[in-house]
């Protein structure tokens, strides 16, 4: 199980939740992680399409010792985060949002990592464990 | 699609039947704001019972439209909030404060009643 959903649009943002919503299901999530997970995938996505204009999310499922996980994977070229500590805090926008995307979903999930580099672009890699 | 608004005595009616995307949200504000100022509604009440999540944006904008409501004078109660667009809402970070709320459609009509009564 591996797959991408492709980000240029905010239809994709949708089709993006949905296909993290349906992973989830099958995994085996219960009704509040899989809130957690398709909003996690929402705010990424969002992000994407607002601030790097294109990219792709994938959604694929991880074992580790026993335990399952869902594992979401967010990555643009685009302009990359200047300053990823102020990027992290709540109410940080530079898009007159409320800022709570990032932070939000760091919150929202069990691990989270942000790689960006401006002029390169942004991946972050999130997992949420099956407990 | 756009979301159906009611118009029930002075009050506004809406339920939220299927997954908000960016544009339906926008329109959303959009009619909704129309409709108060073609009924002069003093009340609205937002019915999210079918809605299984709540990001940011969507967020940002229901936040928007009840201060945009209260400033053309009328009051609205949001109604139907699952558990997990609870707790979802607050690990964002997201406090909808001072925001009335009912836990059904019922309550959140009673409620504004009261409202509109002081
Ligand atoms: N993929 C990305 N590429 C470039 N910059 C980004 C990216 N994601 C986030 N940012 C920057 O980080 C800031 C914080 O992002 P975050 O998602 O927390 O808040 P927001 O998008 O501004 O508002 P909200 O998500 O609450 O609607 C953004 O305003 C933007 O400047
Ligand atoms: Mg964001």
């Amino acid at each position: 199980m591996d797959s991408c959903v492709k980000i240029t649009n905010e239809w994709d943002i949708v089709a993006a939740r949905q296909l993290g919503r349906n992973v989830a299901k099958d995994l085996g999530f219960g009704t509040v992680d899989q809130a957690r997970i398709t909003t996690a995938i929402s705010e990424l996505a969002r992000n994407i399409y607002l601030y790097a204009g294109q990219g792709q999310v994938c959604i694929e499922k991880t074992e580790n010792a026993g335990k399952v996980g869902l594992i979401i994977l967010s990555e643009d070229q685009g302009p990359g985060i200047q300053d990823l500590r102020k990027a992290m805090e709540d109410g940080f926008s530079t898009s007159g949002g409320l800022g709570a995307g990032l932070p939000g979903v760091k919150r929202l999930v069990d691990e989270f990592a942000i790689d960006s580099t401006p002029g390169e672009g942004t991946l972050i890699k999130a997992i949420k464990w099956l407990r | 699609m756009r979301i159906p608004i009611l118009k029930l005595h002075d009050c506004l009616l809406i339920s939220i039947q299927w997954e908000l995307d960016d544009q339906t949200a926008l329109q959303f504000q959009e009619d909704l704001l129309r409709k108060i100022h073609e009924t002069s509604a003093r009340g609205v009440v937002i019915d999210l019972t079918s809605i299984d999540f709540i990001d940011s944006f969507i967020a940002k904008v229901l936040g928007d439209v009840i201060s945009m409501s209260k400033l053309m004078g009328a009051k609205v109660v949001i109604t139907g909030i699952q558990p997990a667009v609870a707790i979802t809402l607050i690990e964002l970070g997201i406090r909808l404060e001072d925001v009335l709320t009912a836990l059904d459609l019922e309550k959140g009509l009673e409620k504004l009643r009261r409202e509109l009564e002081d």
